[in-house]
Formats: C-alpha cells, sequence, structure tokens
C-alpha cells in the first residue's frame, strides 16, 4: 500500500496521476463490460459521469480560469446534441450503416464541438465588451434563445417539442469512448492551462487591465477560452445525444447550467481534478438517488445543492472568515486526521491520492497568490 | 385596433416588468450586485398570498401579508447570504445569489408541490369598452399601480432622508460611511423595498392569471432583468422605461403570428444587442475604470 503512495507521490507521477486514473478506469471497466460482467446500470453511470466531467471541466476553464461568469453552458451542450445527433442521423440512414459505426461518432462528435464552439465564439464577441454581471446574463440569455429558437423551428428540422431522433451507440463501449473523450479534453485542458497561454489566461482573471498592460493579448485569449469551452460543451451535448433515443430541448434548460456551475465551485474555481471529482460525486449521488427519491421530494437534493454551494462560497470568499478559513481547511484537517489515526495506519489508498490532488492544487494556488 | 389592444396589453405587462426591475436596479446601484433571487422572492410573495386566502379570504389581507413577508425574507436573504460577502469578488456573490434562487424554488416545491396553484380569489375579471376597444380592470389596476408607485418611489429617492441616503450611498459608499450613513442599514432598507415590490408584482401577474408554480418568478425575473439592463442599471428612470419598452415588444411581437413562438428569443436578442452597442444601458452613465 505504501508503495503505491510513494509512487504516486513521484513528481512526474503527481503531475500526470489523474491520466493514469482515468486510464485505468477506463480499461478496468471496460474489460469488465467485455466480458459482461459490468450491470446495465452501471454502464449507465459511467456514461453520465464522462459526459459531466466534460461538462464540468470545459465550464471551469470559462469561470476558474478566466473568471468570467457563464451561466448558458447547457446552450452550447444543447448546440452540440442537436447538430451533431441529427447529423448522425441523417448519416446512419443516409448511408446505411449500423447505430455502432464508430466512424459516424467520430465525425459528428467534430460536427456537434465545431458547431458549439462557433456559437462560443460568437457569444465570446460580447465577452469582450462586457463584464461580470452583464457577461452572465448575457451567456444565460444566449442559452435562452438556443433553446428557444430549437424548440420553435420547423418540426421536420429538429423535432420541435417532440426532439428529435438520434442514434443510439451499443451501451456496453459507448462508455468507454465517452471516457475517452474526458481523457482528450484533460489532456487539452491541463496542457493548455500549465503553458504561457494558461499563464495569460489567469492573469487576465486576477487584473484584466494590469494583464493588458504587460502586453497580454485580451481580446484572443477570451474568444479562444470561450471557443474551447463551448466545443467540450458541444462534443458533450453530442455524446449525450447517444445516449437518448429522443433529443428534447427542455432538458438543456437553465437549472442544468446551474448544475455545472455547482460541480464546478464544489470542486473548486480553477482546479481541473477538483472539477472532474465533484462533477463524479455529483452524478453519481444524482443517479443513484434518482430511483430512491421521487416525487417531490427529488428536490430535497437541489435544496443541499443550494446549500452547499452557499456555503462554500462564503467559506471561500468572506473576507470577515479569514482567520476560520486559515484555522480549518483540508491541509489542516488532513495533520489532524494523521494524528488521529496515528502513524502506523494508513488511511485508504484512494483517499490519499485525492487528497494529494487536492494538496498540489493548494500550493498552486498559494503560489499563484 | 387589434394594434391598440395589445399595445395596451404590453403597457400592462410592461408595468409589471418595470416594478420588478427597480427591485433589481435599485439593489444593483446600491449594493452593487445582481440579486439573482429577487425573481423568487415573487414567487415566494405568490405563495405567501395563497396561503394567507386559505386562512381569511381577502385579496388585500393576502397582498399586505405578502408584502411584509418578502420584506422581512428579503432582509434575511441579505443579512445572511450577502452580507458576508461584502467586499468579495463579484463572481462569488453571483455564484451565491444563484444558490439563494435555487434554494427558494426547491423549498417551494417541497413544501407547495409541483402541481400550480389557482388563488382564483386574485383575480380580476370584466372590463370597460370603449368603442370596439376592450380594457380589462387588470389592465388598468395594473397601470394605476405602476403610475403611483413609481412616483411615490420618485418621490421617496429624492426628498426624503433614507432616499438621499441611498443616492449617496451608491454614488461612493466609503464616502457615504464617512459622512455618518449607516451603510448596512441602508442596504437592508434597499433589499426591503426592492423585496415589497416584488410582492406586489407577484399580485399584479396573478391577478391577470392566477396560476401559481414555484417558478412563476423566474422568467419574468431575468426578463426585469433584462429591462433595468435595457434601461441602463442602477438607474430608477431607466428601469421603468426598460420595463415598458419590454412590455410593448414582447405584446406587439405576441401578436405577430410568425414571431410569436420566438418571442422570449427576440427580447434576450435586443438585450444583447443593447449590450454591444450601448453597454451601460439606454439611462446609464458610463464609468471608466481607473487604475
Amino acid at each position: 500500500m505504501s508503495a503505491i503512495i510513494a509512487f504516486f507521490k513521484k513528481p512526474f507521477i503527481r503531475k500526470y496521476a489523474n491520466y493514469f486514473i482515468i486510464a485505468l478506469l477506463t480499461l478496468v471497466f471496460g474489460l469488465l463490460s467485455a466480458t459482461g460482467s459490468l450491470k446495465m446500470g452501471n454502464q449507465f453511470l459511467m456514461e453520465q459521469i464522462a459526459i459531466a466531467v466534460l461538462l464540468a471541466v470545459s465550464l471551469g476553464m470559462v469561470v476558474g480560469f478566466l473568471g468570467e461568469l457563464s451561466l448558458g453552458h447547457a446552450g452550447f451542450m444543447c448546440a452540440g446534441a442537436f447538430i451533431g445527433g441529427k447529423i448522425a442521423q441523417m448519416m446512419v440512414s443516409a448511408m446505411g450503416v449500423s447505430q455502432n459505426n464508430i466512424l459516424v461518432l467520430l465525425v459528428s462528435l467534430l460536427v456537434g464541438g465545431l458547431t458549439a464552439a462557433l456559437f462560443g465564439f460568437i457569444i465570446g464577441l460580447p465577452a469582450l465588451r462586457l463584464r461580470g454581471d452583464y457577461l452572465a446574463i448575457v451567456t444565460l440569455a444566449f442559452g435562452e434563445i438556443v433553446r428557444a429558437v430549437v424548440m420553435n423551428l420547423p418540426d421536420t428540422m429538429f423535432g420541435g417539442t417532440l426532439g428529435v431522433e438520434t442514434p443510439r451507440f451499443d451501451r456496453k463501449y459507448f462508455f468507454v469512448i465517452a471516457l475517452l473523450m474526458v481523457l482528450v479534453c484533460l489532456a487539452v485542458t491541463q496542457n493548455l492551462m500549465h503553458s504561457k497561454h494558461g499563464r495569460a489566461i489567469i492573469s487576465i482573471k486576477d487584473n484584466e487591465i494590469a494583464a493588458k498592460a504587460t502586453g497580454i493579448d485580451i481580446t484572443r485569449y477570451k474568444l479562444f477560452v470561450f471557443t474551447i469551452s463551448s466545443f467540450f460543451a458541444g462534443v458533450a451535448g453530442v455524446l449525450y445525444s447517444y445516449t437518448q433515443s429522443r433529443v428534447q430541448s427542455a432538458t438543456f434548460d437553465y437549472n442544468y447550467s446551474i448544475e455545472i456551475l455547482v460541480m464546478v465551485v464544489l470542486g473548486g474555481m480553477g482546479s481541473i481534478n477538483g472539477s472532474m471529482i465533484a462533477a463524479a460525486l455529483i452524478t453519481f449521488i444524482n443517479v443513484k438517488l434518482q430511483t430512491v427519491l421521487t416525487g417531490n421530494l427529488a428536490v430535497l437534493q437541489n435544496v443541499i445543492y443550494a446549500l452547499i454551494l452557499i456555503a462554500i462560497v462564503i467559506y471561500r470568499n468572506a473576507p470577515g472568515l479569514k482567520g476560520f478559513r486559515e484555522k480549518y481547511n483540508s491541509k489542516t484537517l488532513l495533520a489532524w486526521l494523521k494524528k488521529k489515526l496515528g502513524k502506523g495506519k494508513v488511511a485508504d489508498a484512494e483517499a490519499t491520492v485525492v487528497a494529494a490532488g487536492v494538496e498540489t492544487v493548494e500550493k498552486e494556488e498559494a503560489k499563484d497568490e | 385596433m387589434e394594434f391598440l389592444t395589445s399595445l395596451l396589453n404590453g403597457l400592462s405587462s410592461g408595468g409589471t416588468y418595470a416594478i420588478i426591475a427597480i427591485g433589481y436596479t435599485m439593489v444593483y446601484g446600491i449594493a452593487k450586485m445582481l440579486n439573482f433571487a429577487h425573481g423568487d422572492i415573487i414567487m415566494v410573495g405568490g405563495y405567501a398570498m395563497f396561503s394567507t386566502l386559505l386562512l381569511i379570504n381577502q385579496p388585500v389581507v393576502a397582498l399586505i401579508f405578502a408584502i411584509v413577508f418578502c420584506m422581512i425574507l428579503g432582509v434575511c436573504i441579505e443579512r445572511f447570504a450577502y452580507r458576508p460577502l461584502r467586499g468579495a469578488s463579484p463572481l462569488a456573490v453571483l455564484i451565491t445569489a444563484i444558490g439563494v434562487s435555487s434554494l427558494l424554488q426547491s423549498l417551494a416545491q417541497i413544501i407547495f408541490g409541483a402541481a400550480p396553484k389557482m388563488p382564483t380569489r386574485l383575480q380580476i375579471s370584466g372590463a370597460i369598452h370603449i368603442g370596439s376597444l376592450a380594457i380589462s380592470y387588470g389592465t388598468i389596476v395594473t397601470l394605476a399601480v405602476t403610475v403611483v408607485l413609481m412616483v411615490a418611489l420618485t418621490v421617496f429617492v429624492k426628498y426624503s432622508k433614507v432616499g438621499r441616503a441611498m443616492v449617496a450611498v451608491s454614488e461612493d459608499r466609503g464616502a457615504a460611511q464617512l459622512m455618518g450613513i449607516n451603510t448596512n442599514a441602508i442596504i437592508a432598507i434597499t433589499f426591503a423595498i426592492g423585496s415589497a415590490l416584488a410582492a406586489v408584482a407577484a399580485y399584479l401577474m396573478l391577478m391577470k392569471a392566477p396560476s401559481l408554480t414555484n417558478t412563476l418568478g423566474a422568467m419574468p425575473g431575468i426578463k426585469a432583468f433584462t429591462a433595468a439592463v435595457i434601461g441602463g442599471i442602477g438607474s430608477i428612470p431607466g428601469a421603468m422605461l426598460g420595463g415598458v419598452l419590454l412590455g410593448v415588444i414582447e405584446s406587439l411581437s405576441l401578436s405577430i403570428p410568425v414571431l410569436a413562438p420566438f418571442t422570449d428569443a427576440i427580447e434576450f436578442a435586443i438585450l444583447i444587442v443593447i449590450l454591444l452597442v450601448k453597454p451601460a444601458g439606454l439611462l446609464g452613465k458610463t464609468r471608466r475604470e481607473k487604475v
């Protein structure tokens, strides 16, 4: 056990630990699924987690790194889901191939992602003139516009309120593809953020005027982040469309955008690993609770999310809680736990790896500050 | 004649938007934050009226109770969710406000259920006929309430001591504090006034269509914010202008069959265009950021 921990503490491994963990999970679950020992429900769960992680990581780029609030992330996903799903369906029926054709899937992923990226570019344009609250409301308005337009176009295009019919991939392997997309997204995001461009983006968040004064091309970076972020939202949308037999625009409402935002905030803004863990956790809880909580009680989980959201934001940001924050945070909590457990016993390996991830992020944050 | 009818309808719904928009704009001007939960306070007002009507079947009593309840709620939200974050980054405040909004909606659904409630006692039906033009009583009441509230608010802000303190706080919070103004109290009063206006807006909305769900205030709230931004956020006359303008545009768009399904999209598109052309809104002041 301690050998595993030591392995993960090597600097190189530590930097890429998240890749290894996801790749390992993909491999293990993929093999399990191929041998037919993975339950249908778990396959569904993995798909949903992959989609949520994609959404959270991509929104995290805009909110956590660029520092602009986007409330229309579901709108980009909507664009990707409808365009990608429609194209896939057209290709399947025109070429007479099976729904499991990987080429069709890849093409529709690319087209859906690019469409969403185009929308992201367009919505990035007002982002150049607007900041903060104004931009948030514009992205929200954009999400609603996409939804309203898709719903009210003639039924022959996107099926109106009934939604558009999409192909369904074989569930046995679909989540593997979805997890591979997560790896792609992670590679792009993490490398970008660790590069010179990532530093420039973070500097825009910290102080736009100072960033401009040091010669950073704010226009280019803002458009760039919005485009990349919405590209992956579009990819997530296409993946989503493949898990449904029909995609309805009502799914992509404002509350969906908020749910993604909760994941990003819960994971810690500006932390890719945090977003991924939070997205996986929330999706897991959502899927597991779906059968337990029915009717009006299902809303109970929204109440809890809302309370968590408020509590976390106040804890992390309130100027009056600075002393409290320094006294009680994840680092002191870990030290306390270690003391309690004694030197001999080591906590469950997974928890340590997660903690190591959190610690790295925090160190980076401390450096940034 | 049809045009006149839809124009009047537009003025009436625009009045409601204006009342909500004033709540947004006052809070934005003074606390420098977008109170995302404002629309949901409308919904809470609606449920407060509905609950009162179950006990005492008097619309006026219900309205007064709703106003008081919303004022208390608004002040509580400000005290517990927003005040700890004063001085923190605007993004943090905005996310908290979204959290409060989601909290109120979910709580309402747990308490009252998802099925719409019908407080029909609030409904005002009937109309005055002038020639072939029919003006419903609802429209008249809305317009009258809007005009009275706007005049009262303008007078209050311009001439009362508290109102002038509000203007001072919105101009420069630090300087106002140095002049001996209790800024926390002024911000709390602003939230109370905004929430009271939200309760009135709930009454005006239920008066026309008595169907009450937990999302009653969500869409009107967002649209009223749009109106406030169009008029120039922080400016009370701007919110009035923006509200009426938005109401008229909405009603005219609804009366044209081709455009009707896209009404929401059109309204939001207008918001985006106005923000791009004139980021400070029609009556807003542009402020340059100094280094």
